[in-house]
């Protein structure tokens, strides 16, 4: 991986990092994706044999109701934004 | 102890990120009268929680965490928060924005990670007991560097409301201590189902389909991996004697993709956290660091206010995760996941337990590690396989080596923290 390519990743991730950061992560990536690129050598076959109960995964819902009292936790959260106007977090225009 | 006395006990160690100015008790229960420190990724209503990083330097809690209400209503008294990795994500509480944390036993030392905090506070007794979280070994690990007891509890028995997210398929808060039963005790007051996190579990959801017969199974060849310390081997053979003159039957196992466990967790764990971190923006809380429009304020916020180990876990996350490498990546890990957790649910069939030592060294030398992740990331070897296939798994202090303290770990089957409890306190004669 070269450090073009860190940088569009970093992009991707919505982080800004320089030049000199990326280049030294490149060699950091190239070193730990060699290594946790073994996982391409655990055969799909053999797992097309598990049961399911060996790996649950269920979706658990809940009921849409008892909601908490309305503008309960307002003030606090809102009191956690960094630009506030009213009951509204502020941010940049977009267009 | 009073706040001040801990204060200047934490001198030299930085246990704490905040040590509370009038810690009270809420109620009367199993914790009347204990002290209790929270690793600070562990929401406690109108007090600072900030994961140690800069971008929730001063994030106040909005609510309290399940843990948290549980604390309270069992007596319990909360005194601080702790250090950690930012956000979690390290193995020595070097990767903390704020501080190191020192080994009590050495303080050129690292107190282990990511929970190191909560293990150098209950070593030295700033706390009588403590909570962390541990998604691939951030509370077992660093309570074998520190010489306290560390239990990773079943995936999903213990309420992650209020806990912040960093791998949300292997996170569990569970408790540090001095001895077992004390762990056992606040073990049971923060378990149990609760409404708020989906993914608790209920008693019934594992049946036990084994009963207790003294079985342990030592997997050798994993143990014999490359890079694991003399001392931690020797360490190993005299637990398991101990063991064995306890009654206990040794046996040989070998779950062929154990080999597979750092891989797998470390590609679910980057490509979650990348996941998990996109929250932080700059716009709904914490720090904020103005661009030139909407979208470089992202960039601005983000780039300043992560750490190093976190900005290099959500780009590689990002990486894994991106649509050409997606299958050769993360599609595989899943693949393993599913192979580890299967051997291991067979395995917990003829054995009732797994032992493996907790670490492949004593903790190693502030700094040490610092310049190379990937070294880093393999000290993580005997930990990870609990994270990965839901197990819970308890770390115990088991010697020392040269003054430094070592810990072996047990893993039992999904739900059967029972037999670490037992086989914990035979171990110590509790």
């Amino acid at each position: 991986m070269d450090a073009k390519k860190v940088l569009d990743l970093a992009k991707l991730a919505r982080i800004e990092i320089g030049y000199e950061e990326a280049e030294s992560l490149s060699h950091e990536f190239d070193a730990i994706l060699g290594y946790v690129g073994e996982v391409k050598g655990v055969s799909k076959a053999d797992n097309l044999k598990l049961k399911a109960d060996s790996f649950p995964i269920r979706n658990i819902m809940r009921n849409d109701k008892d909601p908490h009292e309305t503008s309960f936790y307002t003030e606090n959260i809102l009191g956690q934004a960094p630009a506030r106007e009213g009951n509204y977090i502020r941010v940049k225009k977009i267009l | 102890m009073i706040p001040d006395e801990i204060r200047v006990k934490d001198k030299d160690i930085h246990a704490f990120l905040e040590v509370f100015n009038n810690p009270k008790s809420y109620g009367n229960g199993l914790l009347s009268g204990k002290t209790v420190a929270i690793k600070d990724n562990i929401l406690f209503d109108g007090h600072k929680v900030s994961a140690a990083s800069k971008i929730l330097e001063n994030f106040f809690a909005t609510y309290d965490a399940t843990v948290v209400k549980k604390l309270k209503e069992a007596g319990a008294v909360i005194i601080g928060r702790t250090n950690m990795d930012e956000f979690a994500m390290g193995s020595s509480t070097e990767n903390s924005a704020f501080d190191v944390t020192k080994n009590p036993y050495n303080l050129k030392h690292v107190a282990g990670g990511s929970s190191g905090g909560s293990a150098a506070a209950v070593a030295v007794g700033m706390a009588d007991i403590a909570l962390g979280s541990d998604t691939g070994g951030s509370i077992r690990q660093p309570a074998a560097f520190c010489g306290v007891v560390g239990l990773k509890p079943t995936y999903g028995r213990v309420s992650r409301y209020g806990l912040m997210a960093y791998g949300s398929s292997l996170d569990q808060i569970g408790p540090l201590a001095k001895t077992v039963t004390e762990a056992e005790i606040l073990y049971k007051v923060i378990k149990g189902q609760d409404k708020m996190d989906s993914t608790t579990i209920s008693d019934e959801t594992y049946p036990v389909v084994k009963k207790f017969s003294k079985t342990i199974g030592v997997p050798r060849s994993f143990v014999e991996s490359e890079g694991v310390s003399s001392e931690v081997k020797q360490n190993l053979i005299e637990s398991v004697e101990k063991f064995k003159s306890l009654g206990y039957k040794i046996v040989d196992v070998n779950p062929p993709n154990l080999k597979y466990v750092l891989p797998t967790y470390y590609i679910l764990a980057l490509a979650e956290a990348s996941s998990n971190l996109a929250r932080f923006d700059g716009i709904k809380y914490g720090l904020h660091v103005e661009g030139k429009d909407g979208i470089d304020d992202y960039f601005k916020t983000r780039g300043a206010s992560f750490g190093k180990e976190v900005r290099r876990r959500i780009i590689l996350g990002t990486y894994v995760l991106s649509s050409g490498y997606y299958d050769e990546y993360y599609g595989q890990a899943n693949e393993a996941r599913r192979m580890i957790t299967r051997e291991l649910r067979e395995l917990f069939r003829e054995v009732d337990l797994m032992l493996t030592p907790t670490t492949p060294s004593p903790a190693w030398k502030i700094g040490e590690k610092s310049n190379n992740p990937l070294e880093m990331y393999l000290e993580d070897i005997f930990t990870v396989h609990a994270n990965i296939s839901g197990c819970p798994a308890i770390s115990l202090p088991s010697g020392f080596s040269d003054k430094l303290p070592l810990g072996i770990e047990l893993t039992a089957d999904l739900g059967r923290e029972d037999n670490l409890f037992v086989a914990g306190k035979e171990f110590f004669g509790e």
